[in-house]
Parts: structure tokens; sequence; C-alpha cells
């Protein structure tokens, strides 16, 4: 591998900044790049969602609404029953569930996978204003987690290992998703059907099947992206809660090329731009208004796309239905 | 075959007999929407009975009401024709929000800022205004899906949030309404505001015509027939000498501007100004409705009509039976869902664009 | 020991179509039997009959003894079935051994145990003397090499009997030679193996037995030393009766359209319309032959404005048209029945009176100026319905509604209505009954008697013999020669079409 490809710059030159910023106010710099991982995380994982739905050849435009069901479904009973790991289950029933009607729409009524998953959209911004009531509360979030030794490193400890466990399950999440892409039965398998349906249909693998599987769990991963934010990043639920989350983290999906780390490496870089914005902000440094930076992250959105279109390659059969024989 | 004699005039539908079934489905889905909808009021310990005869009382009970309700419906029937027309492309404009939101702030600026005209002039210059600033919002996404493959849906989306955050920015600082503690414009000029006549808004009017216009050119002029053609078929409408590029691009620009009239038409017609929170689900309204009247742009306006009554009856439904007014938010999704399944695998069956969804880049 | 695949009289009836008729056939291990006919001669019926995809109307499958069961698919290939598609079952982005073990991974605990991949891979190619490399990715690879790769996949199966569907269609000579070698090595090892094909060069060199199809019928049983090529050739094309065409002599005029040194490359950017020359005259049908697959379809396109054309151009009267704009060279002169008429001929939804103005919808008198009118195009649309005979109850149906033929009907009637001075005819009778075959063999002779020049592209050679007054053939994206059809000897093009007599 060459030691100054494309990528390895952007590496050198993110450590570069790194230390650079590190070397003028630590403190700082540290708690920037905690906020910043944290804005990440959700991002992240709403991204694994769209990663594990598009290997196997289905969009899933919906991660959207699966997020904010979850999140309410996680804030609310978690309120009703004042005990957030019953939350957190529901809530991935919850997405899960969603991910199952995404699957029936998708692969058994071989409708439109963007209809499909824009109902989905559509009945999660429904479902949750009207069942919202205001003034609820939960008996606490997921509290921050100090791994031993690890979280006494300089920079790293308090950006890397001083976490609640949602944001540890959703990092090993991330890291399995990406051995098992590319190392498991069922990584090569998903890659197939989502590249060649047909081919893996010849070789025995059901087509179907599998779809319905990671559409289903992939659901519950976007569910737990939800539930983090409204169990342990914020605390609370408001209607609207997700802000278009899932759609940027269908952009990061596309500019990490469908790889788990690549998109956690494109999360990271959009969590870190939102925590510098906020910084300077807080610093006074600039005066940029509020409601600029708050859009940042969608023209973001919408330059990566425009940038990366026609550049990045998506899996072959992404947003067809497969039929049977059709070789 | 020379029996067949079919009165010209028929040409351009797809004439076979009065399709009972199809327009049966939006009707038993809103009724199954509102059966569901009622188990859910009943679990929140209310009464649905009560809350449904209090919505369509307030909605239709009265000429005030009626009044209230097609003030309500206006803007849905704009914001369903431009799904419609976006439709009949073969494009998802899920971002009527976005359109419509530029639409009304600008109709709001025209009404405040111009002095001094008659109303016979400053209403069209800024209705025209508020369209044609939803019609930029929405060309975006035309021009980059037409030049750059982007998918509109996920454009019109974010431009949703891009729209909402600079148009909360203007209305909150160069278009402040001066010395008020209500982030908000001013009142429009009086020469602005549409007139009402006896309960019926100007507004409502010029939606259902505009309805009829949009029926009119799709069904009878070459520029619609260049959409419904690459709409169905692009490989057919590329051979046959049709621009898709340039369809797609002018499809995206008419339905921007009808979304943004509709936010104009908001603005002169019910709110006066702008302020932020304006209207926030009429875009998506705008979808379910769009379906529920088949894509046809005279099949929304019945649909219009009853989403924009249960939307004028709902706050007075909470005060008679408790239920929250996101009571409709939550029939609308249902109707959506109901209704999609079955239509949009109708719609989309015969055309041979298999799939709109073909990646993200290409 | 009993055969490896044992068809016995199978019949299977498609509405309009007999598609096998009382076919039997035998295969028994270390044999290659070769399954010769034209397209529609009912080849691929009988494939997907012996996989189960299809029930035969009458008749029994066996393999090794024990007759199939309709729908069990599995079953066949556990019996050791396997099928070397024409387009391969290959994930393009993934590499050759990801391919080989896709749907029975090598593991280690959960994960795939890639050396153990590797030595199989390896040894699985020794074996056979098929070399790859494991780590090469299939899109890279050349297209010999994916198909031994897709050959490795069924032999990694354990098949017994292997059916290779046109597997040199895509294929250099040189890697059809090295594929020869391959099938007669697999033989020899003592798998079964079913070459279909209409390739007689292929047929004469590696079969030991040969099965012709026509028409859905077996015609015979033959074996190379029994006969040659060119008895091969008329048993697969046959002296079918030839279609009834009342044609008068053609009044040839002037050259209309000329295409020169054409090139252009298929959607596999491979060159396979290789520097065409063609003059078209004035009142004449030019029919061009050849087995499908030899550049025609990509010859048309490129005439047509469909398809980017590499070098030459196309002149209509001696003036050049434009580049991959379908419409301009319709402006030009030229009409079109396209071939895939679901995809550029029709909008399936859209009624019969607007198809038949699809390209003309702008134009006077279907629009004054932005308006369309309706009054013309349903006057124009109960005209053609009659004059063309569309089976319809109303000209106001969806053309989705329509037959094939009656679906072709319409596309064929709109483009002959403009009475341009060319017309390009590609495979216009295909999937077209009988009835609406000689309707449409006729309107493309009165076009030509009203001074059309016609370019006819048929992969039926009766077709072409039948209606044209040249007969062009076309053989590895040349034209190999031109005959004027009175001296036309089915016999001698069939050997033309084959690549003999260059």
């Amino acid at each position: 591998m060459k030691l100054l490809s494309k990528r390895n710059s952007y590496f050198l030159f993110a450590i570069l900044a790194t230390a650079f910023f590190y070397s003028k106010d630590g403190d700082i710099t540290t708690s920037v790049y905690a906020t910043g991982a944290a804005f990440a995380l959700p991002l992240a994982l709403a991204a694994m969602v769209g990663i594990m739905c598009e290997r196997t050849g289905i969009v899933n435009i919906g991660i959207e609404g699966t997020m904010l069901l979850s999140a309410f479904v996680a804030f609310f009973v978690s309120s009703l029953t004042q005990n957030i790991i019953i939350g957190l289950i529901c809530a991935i029933f919850t997405g899960s569930m969603m991910g199952l009607i995404l699957a029936v729409m998708a692969v058994s009524w071989r409708m439109d996978q963007i209809i499909a998953g824009t109902i989905l959209n559509i009945l999660a911004t429904g479902l949750t204003s009207f069942l919202y009531v205001q003034g609820k509360t939960i008996p606490s979030v997921f509290q921050a987690i100090e791994v031993p030794v690890l979280s006494k490193i300089p920079f790293f400890g308090p950006v890397l290992f001083i976490h609640g466990a949602l944001t540890f399950i959703g990092i090993a999440i991330i890291l399995a998703l990406y051995v098992a892409i590319y190392h498991t039965s069922w990584g090569l398998r998903s890659r197939a059907v989502g590249e060649h349906p047909s081919s893996a249909d010849t070789a025995g693998v059901s087509v179907a099947r599998l779809r319905y599987i990671n559409v289903t769990i992939a659901g519950g991963i976007g569910a737990l992206a939800g539930a983090y934010l409204s169990l342990e990043l914020v605390g609370s639920f408001e209607r609207g809660f997700t802000a278009g989350k899932g759609f940027t983290a269908l952009a990061l999906m596309i500019f990490g090329r469908w790889n788990p780390l690549g998109a956690l490496a494109a999360a990271l870089f959009f969590g870190l731009a939102q925590a510098y914005a906020n910084q300077l902000m807080i610093d006074q440094v600039v005066n940029i208004p509020t409601q600029f930076t708050a859009i940042l992250p969608y023209v973001m959105t919408i330059v990566v796309l425009t940038i990366s279109a026609g550049k990045v390659r998506p899996p072959a059969a992404e947003g067809q239905p497969y039929e049977k024989g059709q070789a | 075959m020379s029996q067949t004699k079919v009165a010209p005039k028929e040409v351009g539908k797809p004439a076979k007999n009065f399709d009972v079934g199809s327009w049966l489905i939006p009707i038993i889905a809103v009724l199954v929407a509102m059966a569901l909808a009622a188990i859910l009021i009943k679990l929140q310990g209310s009464n649905p009975i009560t809350a449904y005869k209090s919505l369509f009382k307030t909605a239709f009970g009265s000429a005030a009401g009626i009044g209230a309700t097609l003030g309500k419906s206006t803007p849905l029937v704009l914001s369903g024709l431009a799904v419609a027309v976006g439709l009949r492309a073969g494009l998802f404009n899920i971002g009527a929000q976005g359109q419509l939101l530029s639409g009304a702030l600008a109709a709001a600026w025209a009404g405040v800022s111009f002095h001094g005209l008659p109303g016979y002039i400053h209403i069209p210059i800024a209705l025209i205004i508020g369209a044609f600033f939803g019609s930029i919002v929405a060309g975006i996404s035309g021009f980059l899906k037409a030049y750059r493959g982007v998918h509109e849906v996920i454009t019109t989306i974010m431009l949703n949030s891009i729209v909402m955050g600079i148009a909360d920015y203007l209305a909150s600082h160069p278009l402040r309404e001066p010395d008020q503690f209500l982030t908000r414009t001013s009142e429009i000029q009086a020469s602005a505001k549409m007139p009402v006549y006896a309960h019926l808004p100007l507004g409502f009017f010029i939606a259902v015509a505009l309805a009829a216009v949009i029926w009119w050119i799709l069904g009878r002029t070459t520029s619609g027939f260049r959409i419904e053609t690459v709409g169905r078929n692009r490989h057919a409408a590329w051979y046959a000498g049709i621009s898709v590029k340039r369809t797609v691009i002018s499809a995206m620009l008419i339905s921007g501007a009808i979304a943004g009239l509709g936010g104009a038409v908001e603005t002169l017609g019910i709110t006066y100004r702008y302020a932020p929170a304006f209207n926030l689900g009429l875009g998506f309204d705008g979808i379910t409705i769009a379906l529920l009247g088949r894509v046809h742009p005279l099949g929304i306006i019945p649909g219009a009509i009853l989403i924009g009554g249960m939307r004028a009856g709902a706050a007075n439904m909470q005060f008679d039976s408790g239920v929250a007014p996101e009571l409709v938010d939550l029939l609308m999704a249902l109707i959506l869902l109901l209704v999609t399944a079955p239509l949009i695998t109708r719609f989309f069956k015969n055309s041979s664009n298999k799939s709109m969804t073909s990646g993200w880049g290409n | 020991m009993s055969a490896l695949l044992e068809v016995s009289g199978v019949t299977k009836r498609y509405p309009g179509v007999l598609a096998n008729d009382n076919v039997s056939l035998t295969v028994n291990a270390g044999e290659v039997v070769a399954l010769l006919g034209e397209n529609g001669a009912g080849k691929s019926t009988l494939l997907k009959a012996v996989f189960g995809l299809i029930k035969p109307d009458s008749g029994e499958i066996k393999i090794g003894g024990s007759p199939i069961v309709f729908g069990d698919t599995a079953g066949v290939i556990s019996r050791g079935v396997g099928m070397v598609h024409q387009h391969f079952q290959l994930v393009p982005v993934m590499t050759v051994a990801e391919n080989l073990i896709l749907g029975d991974e090598p593991k280690r605990g959960i994960f795939i145990n890639k050396k153990a991949a590797y030595d199989e891979i390896i040894a699985l190619s020794k074996r056979y003397g098929l070399e790859v490399d494991p780590d090469a990715v299939i899109e890279d690879l050349p297209v010999g090499m994916q198909q031994r790769v897709e050959i490795l996949k069924a032999l990694r199966k354990d098949v017994k009997l292997l059916i290779l569907d046109e597997p040199t269609a895509v294929l250099t000579p040189q890697e059809i030679d090295e594929l020869l070698v391959v099938i007669r090595n697999l033989a020899n090892s003592g798998v079964g193996i079913v070459l279909i094909t209409h390739k007689l060069h292929e047929v004469m060199a590696v079969a030991d037995r040969v099965v012709v199809l026509r028409g859905g019928k077996l015609v015979g049983t033959t074996s190379p030393k029994e006969t040659d090529e060119a008895g091969l050739a008329q048993m697969m094309v046959g002296r079918s009766v030839v279609l009834q065409v009342n044609r008068t002599e053609a009044k040839r005029g002037g050259v209309v359209l000329e295409v020169k040194a054409l090139e252009v490359r298929d959607d596999r950017k491979i060159l396979s319309v290789k520097g065409v020359d063609l003059q078209l005259h004035k009142g004449e049908i030019l029919g061009v032959a050849g087995v499908e697959g030899n550049g025609q379809r990509e010859l048309v396109e490129a005439i047509c404005g469909m398809r980017h054309r590499e070098a030459g151009s196309v002149l209509i009267n001696g003036v050049a048209t434009k580049d991959m704009h379908p419409h301009a060279v319709h402006e030009a002169g030229i009409s079109h029945i396209p071939e895939d008429r679901e995809k550029h001929g029709l909008v399936s939804n859209y009624t019969i009176a607007d198809n038949l103005v699809l390209n003309q919808f702008d134009q006077a008198p279907f629009a004054k100026g932005w308006i369309r009118d309706l009054n013309e195009i349903a006057k124009n649309a109960i005209a053609t319905v009659e004059k063309f005979d569309i089976r319809t109850p109303s000209a106001f149906n969806t053309a989705g509604s329509l037959s094939g033929g009656n679906k072709q009907k319409v596309v064929v009637a709109r483009e002959l209505s403009e009475e341009l001075p060319v017309l390009v005819a590609a495979q216009p009778t295909r999937g077209v009954d009988v009835g609406s075959i000689e309707f449409i063999h006729n309107q493309l002779i009165s076009a030509r008697d009203k001074g059309a020049a016609v370019l006819l592209v048929s992969a039926e050679l009766d077709e072409i013999l039948s209606l044209s007054d040249r007969i062009a053939v076309m053989s590895d994206g040349k034209i190999v020669a031109i005959v004027d059809s009175k001296d036309a000897d089915r016999n001698y093009i069939g050997r033309l079409m084959a690549g003999l007599d260059k």
C-alpha cells in the first residue's frame, strides 16, 4: 500500500490538526473531541443501519423514522416503568419491527423502497406527535462509565473511554459489523445478495430471507441510535427529536463507501465539525447565527452527495426488487 | 374494429371503464385509519365518538366552520398538487415543506415591504414572489437530480431543514418586526391581505383553479405530455426526443412554484405574517393528500378538504373530548400507510422505470 | 448403469406456440452432447424443464434413473446437475475465491477459513487443469477467465452433468479453443456435458453426438462423424415453408442511407461492430442475416442514434446524422422499429392513441403550438387501429393491455405513418403471432413499394429470405458478404452466418 495514499493523507492531516489544537489548549481540545465523539455516535450507528440494508440491496430511507420512534419508545417506556433497561429493550423491539415492516413492503410487496421508507418516516412522525406527553422524566440517563486505566490516558482517555454504556455497545456493534461484513459467511452472502442477487440465489443463498434478516436487525441498530439520543446523550424527548440525523447518516454511509469504518470516520468528522462550531460560538470567536450552525450538517450532506455522486459505487442491486429466475 | 366508436375527447386518459376499485381504496383507507385511531383514543381514555363528532361538526357544521376548513385546505391543495406534479414526472418531491416555507416568508417580505400598491397589484406580486422562491428551492433538487444524479428525496428533505434554518434566521434578524419580543415578521400591508368573501377565502379558489390548470396542462399540452412520458418511461421519452434532464428540472420548478404559492397564500390569507414554526406539517400532508387523490390534480381536492377540516376542527375537538390535536398527524400517517401500499404499487407497476430508486449517484 | 439424463417425449405448449414437441434426448456419463438450434427452437424451454422450472404438458425427465419433480430445482442440482449460464452468475466486485465459496463457505468458528478455501480452490483447479488466481477480482478478468471460474463453481459441487448454455457466445476465438479443450477433458474425466450452441464449428470440434431442434421439434440426432457443417446448417435452418409473401421486383433507386466504416461497442465496451460499410437504396429491402450476437443489435442502435458511434458515420442522402440522439436521427429521415419495443417503443400505460403519436406529439397536426389536438390524435388513432388491424376494444385502451403482436403493430403503424425515406426494422416479428407476422411483412413490402429504403435485421433466416431484395450477412461484427436474394441459397447463407466461407 502506498504510504501517502489519499486516505492516509487524510489521517495524517487529522492527526496533525489534532496535535496542533491540543498543543494550543489541551483541555478544550479534549472536551471538543469528546463532544464530537458523542455527536458522532448516533450518526455512525444510523449509518450502520444503512450499510446493513444496502449491502443486501435494500435502500432504507426510513432510518430517521426508526430512530425517532425508538427514541420515543425508549424515553416513554423508561419513564413509565422508571427503568431505562426496559425502555431500551422496548425501543430495540420497536426498531426491529420498523425494519420488519420495511422488509415486508420492499421484499414481499416489492414496493418502491424510497416510498416504503418515507411511509415509515411519516408514520413515526405521526405516532410520536400524537402520543407525546409533556413533562415526563426518566430516572436517570445511562451514566458515563470510566474504563479503568484506559480512561486515564491523556486526551484519548476522556475522548474514547469515558462514555455511557450505550456508546460502548454502539462502538462494539460498529467494529463487529466491520468484521462480520468482510470475514464471515453472513457478510459474504449479504454482499453477494446486494451486488448480484441471482448469483447468490444460484449458489443456494435465499435472497429474500437474508434481506428480511438484515433489514430487521438493522432496525434494531437504528433503535439503539435513537435510544442513545433519548436515554444517554440528551435524556429527554421532543417532537421531531432526531432532526434529520437519519438522512445525514445515509450521506455518511455513501461518503464511507458502505464500509462501517469509513462511515465511522465520516461520522467522527461530522461530529467534530459540529463540536468545533459550537465551541467557536461559546468562545465568541465568531458570531454565526445559531440557525446557520444548525443547518451545517444538512448543507454538508447535500455537498457530500453532490461530490460523491457518480464517483462512488453503490451495491449494484440496490433498490431493485429481486425476482427469482430473472438471471 | 371499425365498430369502435369512442368520443375523441377521451384521448389522453386511460379510457377504461370508470375504475370504482381504485377510488374505493382511498375511501376505505380513510375509514380504516379513523377506526384504528379510535382504538388509540379509547386507549388514552377518551371517547372517540365524541372526538370525531366534535371534529367534523366544527369543520363542516357551520358557514364559518366551512370557511375555516377551506382556509386550512388551501395550502393542503397546493402542497398536494406540488407532490402530484412531481410524481407525474417520476420524482418524489418530499420537500414541499421547505418550498412552502420559502414561499411564505418571501410573500411576507413582499407584503410588508411594498407600500402604496393597490390590492389587485400587491397580492399577485406577493404571490408570484412566493411561488418564485418555492420554485428556486425545488429547482436545486431538480438540477442536482438531472445533472449529478443525486436522489431528490434526500436533497429535498435536507433543503427542508436548510430553508427552515435560514427562514428562522431571517425572521428573527433582518426581517424581524421592530421592537417586539416575539420573533416574527411585521404584519403585511392591508393591501396584501387576501379578501374573504362570505367566509370563503380567495386563496381556496386560486388553489382550485390552479389544480384545474395543472390538470389541463398535464392532459392537453405538449409540456404536460413530456412530464407524463418521462414519469412513465424515460427510455421511451428519450427515444421520442424528449429531454429527460430538462423535463426533470422543469417538473421540479413547477412543483416548487406550486408549493411556494401554497406558503404565500397561507401568509397573505391566514397568518398575515411569517413566524418560525409556520405550519410545520403542511408539506408532508401534501404527500398523503397527493396519494389519497390518486396523484390526480383534481382528485387531491376532496382529500385536502377532508384533512383541512380535520385541522380546522382539531382544537375544538381537544376542548370537547380532550384528544390532542396531533390526532390528525396520526390519522395522516395511518391513511398514508393504508393508501400507499396498494396504490403506489399500481401506479408504478406498468411503468418501465423499474424503480425510482437506483442508487444514490448514477 | 442408467443414463445421466433421460428426456422422453417432452411436450410444452405456450399460448400460440408449441415450444417443445415430443422431444427425447439421452446423455451418458463421459459424453458431450451438442444441442443445436436457432433462437426460438425450444432449447431454453427444454432446459427449464430439466431444472424443474416449468412443467411439461407431457413426457418425462429422469436424472440418474429417477424422475424429477416439478418445482424441485434444488433437488435437480443436488443430484449433480450443474449449469454454466450464458450470463455469468458471478459477483463482479468480488474475488475469484469469494465467488467460488459463496453459499458453501469453509469455516473456522464463525469466520470464513480463507486458507482452507484457497487450498480447496487450488486443488480443484489442478484436478481439472483450470488455472485461476483466487485473489483476482472477477470484473478485472477477461471473459474467458470469468467463464473458467463459472465452470469451476459448477465443478466444486461435484457435478455429474454439466450444461453449458451458449458458452462461446462471448469468447474470443482463442478462448473458444481453450474452452473446447476443457470440455473434452471434463468429458474424459467422466462428466456428461450438454453444450447448447448454434455455432457449427464447435459442434464439429467437440461433440460426440448432436441433437438438432427446430421449431420445438427434434429434427435429428447425428454425430460429427456422419455429417459436416453444411449438413448441420441445413438441419438447423431446415426447409420450413417459406412464408408466403407477394413481392414484386424491387424498383431500386439511388443510395439513401450510407453507413461508412462504422465501429460500435456493446454494453460491455467490447468492439462488436468492426468497421461496417453499407449502402441502402431507395425502394429496396436490405436484409441483415446473422446469428444473434454478431453485432446486429449494436449496428442498428448506432444507425438510429441510440448507441455511441465509436468511429465512422451514418449519412442520409449524403448528410451526416447526429450521434446519440434518436430523435434527431428520426427527424433526419429514419423510422425505426426498435428491437425492445417495451423499453423504447411504447409507454405501456399510455393509450394506444398516445403511443401512436409518441414521436410526433409536438408536431402538427397532433399539436397546435403548445396545445395537443386531441381530436386529431383520436382521428389518427381510430383510423390507424382500423388500417393496421390492431385488435383492441378501443383505440383508447392502454398499450400495455395489448398482445405482443398488436403492440408491435402499434409501433409499426407509428413508424410507417410518416413515410420517411429510411425504415430500420429490428427483429420486427419477434414474439409476434403468425397472423400479425404476415401483416407486418406486407407492411414492410408496401413501404418499400412506396419508395422507402428498408433495412431489415432479423435472426429469422426465413424472414430475411422471403422479404429481402439483397442480403447482407453479418458475422463477428463485419458484413462478410452481400448477395442478391435471387442468388441466395439457404445453405450458403447458413455457412456464411456460421463464419465459414470467408
